[in-house]
C-alpha cells in the first residue's frame, strides 16, 4: 500500500501514528510489525519471548522507525495495564492496537477436550483480548481517536471437526468486537476484525500436524493456495489507517475465498 | 500477483484500467475520483451523456486518463459494447467496480408490483449478472482481475418497506459468492462492498423526507451517515492488488448498522 497520505479531514497518518502489535513476534503479528514499520509508524512489539522480541525491535529500527519490545503475558492484566502504560509513557498515545496473540491450543475432538485445554486456549484468544482492549480502549477513549483490529480466524466464523476449542475462542471474538464497536461508535474510536484463512505460518503447521493435513487443508481453498502472512497484514494496515472511519464492527475475511 | 520487494503485495493502482459502472453520482463518483487520485486510468460509465461527458472532462483536468462511455447495464449490448470500447481504449480491463443500481419504489410489500418488482431486479441484479458476464470473459483472458459489486447492508439484513431492494442487493451477495468460487483458481478476485447509510442523492430518495434522514442518522450508533470517500476508499483497496488474498466477501462499510 502507498503511504497514507493526509487526508482532507486532517486525520493522523500512518508514518505519524503509534501502533501496538501483541503476539508481534511470529506469523501475521511479526508481518504486520514489518508493514507498519515500512509506513514509517513506530511499532511497539509485545510477545513472551524476550530474546525474538529484541531481535525483531532491532529489525525494525534498521529500517529507521522507532520500536519498541515490551515483554507481555496478556493472559495477565497486570502484564496488559502495564504495557499500555509503558507504551503511553514512552510514545505519548497509542492510534492503532492490533490484538493478535492466540494460540491453536490442543487440537482434537470434543471428547478428547478438558477444563484444561479451554482455559489454554481462552485465557489467551478470548480473555487477552477482553484485557487488551479493556486497556487500549481507556486510552483510545480519552484521547477521542484509535482504531482497533482484532485478529480472529475463518474459525471466527464457521467450524470445522477437531477445532471446536479454538472455533469456539474465535466466535468469542467476533461477538466481542461488535460488542465493543457499538459501544465505542461515537467516540472516534473503531474496532474492527481481520479473519484470516490459511495463512503459511507455523501455527498453520501446527495445527494441521502432518503434511497430508496441511495439503488437505490447503487443497479446499478456492484460490488453491496457502495466504501469506504479508497479504493478512496488508489488510490489518488498511484497517488501521484513517482511509474509511465509517468502517466499525466490521469482520474483513482474507482467505482466498474460503468464506464464498 | 505483484510484490514489492519486501514481499508486501503493492497496490498496482497506478496506469491500472478501472471500469465504474453507475460513476456519476454518489459513491460511483466518489470512487472514479479515489481511483484517479491513485494515478488509474478510469472508464466512467452511466445513462446520462451529458452528465458523464462533463465528469470525464473534470477528471481529466485532475490530470486523470479517463473516457465517459454509455451504458445501461440492463442491456447485453450495452455492457458488450462498454467492455469493448474499455478494451480499444486502454488495452485491457484491471479492476470493474459494478455500482449501477436503483432504489426502486420503497414501500410496504403490500404495495409491490411485478413492475416494480423487474425495474429493480433489472438494474441491481440483471446489470450485475451481465456486467460480470462480460469483465470476466476478458479478465479470464488476461488471468488476472479484480471485480467489487457495490451492495448494500440490506443484502445483509432486511429493511421494512425496501424488500425489493434488499432482496435485490442479497442477490447481488449471492451472486458474488459464487462467481467468486467459479474464478479463485484463475488469479481472478470477486467481492462485494456493503454500504450502509451513505449520504447521497440515493439515500435522500430512499429517505423520503428530511424527518426521516434524521431518524435514519440519530438510529445510527455513529450518529451519521457515511460519507462517499469512506466507502470509495474500501472499494479502492479491495479492488487493488493490495488484497490478493480477499475474494468471496462482503465488506459493510456502515458505522456500525447491521451489528
Amino acid at each position: 500500500m502507498s503511504k497514507t497520505t493526509k487526508s482532507q479531514n486532517g486525520k493522523r497518518e500512518l508514518s505519524d501514528s503509534v501502533v501496538l502489535i501483541t503476539g508481534a513476534l511470529t506469523g501475521i503479528g511479526r508481518a504486520t510489525a514489518l508493514a507498519f514499520a515500512d509506513e514509517g509508524s513506530t511499532v511497539i512489539l509485545a510477545g513472551r519471548r524476550e530474546e525474538a522480541g529484541r531481535e525483531l525491535e532491532t529489525e525494525l529500527r534498521a529500517k529507521g522507525v522507532e520500536a519498541a519490545f515490551i515483554k507481555t503475558d496478556v493472559r495477565f492484566e497486570k502484564e496488559v495495564e502495564s504495557l499500555v502504560d509503558q507504551t503511553v509513557k514512552r510514545f505519548g498515545r497509542i492510534d492503532v492496537a492490533v490484538n493478535n496473540a492466540g494460540v491453536e491450543g490442543t487440537p482434537g475432538p470434543i471428547t478428547d477436550q478438558t477444563a484444561e485445554s479451554y482455559a489454554e486456549t481462552f485465557d489467551t484468544n478470548v480473555l487477552g483480548v477482553v484485557l487488551s482492549l479493556k486497556h487500549e480502549v481507556r486510552v483510545m477513549k480519552a484521547q477521542g481517536h484509535g482504531s482497533i483490529i482484532n485478529i480472529t480466524s475463518t474459525y471466527g466464523h464457521i467450524g470445522a471437526a477437531g477445532a471446536s476449542i479454538y472455533v469456539g475462542s474465535k466466535h468469542a471474538v467476533e461477538g466481542i468486537t461488535k460488542s465493543v464497536a457499538l459501544e465505542l461508535a461515537t467516540t472516534g474510536v473503531r474496532v474492527n476484525v481481520v479473519a484470516p484463512g490459511t495463512t503459511d505460518t507455523g501455527m498453520l503447521k501446527r495445527f494441521t500436524g502432518t503434511k497430508e493435513n496441511y495439503d488437505g487443508l490447503i487443497s479446499t481453498v478456492p484460490m488453491g493456495r496457502v495466504g501469506r502472512p504479508e497479504e493478512i497484514a496488508q489488510a490489518i494496515v488498511f484497517l488501521g489507517s484513517d482511509k474509511s472511519p465509517y468502517l466499525i464492527g466490521a469482520s474483513l475475511g482474507v482467505d482466498g475465498g474460503l468464506l464464498a | 500477483m505483484i510484490a514489492t520487494q519486501t514481499g508486501y503485495p503493492a497496490t498496482g493502482l497506478s496506469g491500472a484500467v478501472v471500469l465504474i459502472t453507475g460513476a456519476l453520482t454518489g459513491i460511483g463518483r466518489a470512487t472514479a475520483l479515489a481511483f484517479g487520485k491513485e494515478g488509474s486510468r478510469i472508464v466512467v460509465s452511466g445513462r446520462r451523456q451529458q452528465e458523464g461527458f462533463d465528469f470525464a472532462a473534470e477528471l481529466q483536468a485532475m490530470g486523470v486518463q479517463a473516457e465517459f462511455i454509455f451504458a445501461d447495464v440492463r442491456q447485453e449490448k450495452d455492457i458488450i459494447t462498454l467492455i469493448e470500447r474499455t478494451v480499444e481504449r486502454f488495452g485491457r480491463l484491471d479492476i470493474a467496480v459494478n455500482n449501477a443500481g436503483t432504489e426502486g419504489k420503497i414501500g410496504p410489500v403490500t404495495e409491490q408490483t411485478a413492475e416494480n418488482y423487474a425495474a429493480t431486479f433489472e438494474t441491481n441484479v440483471l446489470g450485475v449478472l451481465l456486467s460480470m458476464k462480460h469483465e470476466l470473459l476478458v479478465m479470464k483472458a488476461q488471468g488476472r482481475g479484480s471485480i467489487v459489486n457495490v451492495s448494500s447492508t440490506l443484502g445483509i439484513r432486511g429493511g421494512s418497506g425496501a424488500s425489493v431492494y434488499s432482496a435485490s442487493k442479497h442477490a447481488v451477495e449471492g451472486l458474488t459468492k459464487s462467481a467468486a468460487l467459479e474464478v479463485a483458481s484463475l488469479g481472478i478476485r470477486v467481492n462485494a462492498v456493503a454500504p450502509g447509510p451513505i449520504d447521497t442523492g440515493m439515500f435522500d430518495r430512499f429517505a423520503g423526507s428530511p424527518e426521516s434522514k434524521e431518524r435514519t442518522k440519530a438510529k445510527q450508533p455513529v450518529q451519521r451517515l457515511g460519507r462517499p470517500e469512506e466507502v470509495a476508499n474500501v472499494i479502492v483497496y479491495v479492488g487493488s492488488n493490495g488484497a490478493p488474498f480477499l475474494t468471496g466477501q462482503s465488506v459493510v462499510v456502515d458505522g456500525g448498522r447491521s451489528l
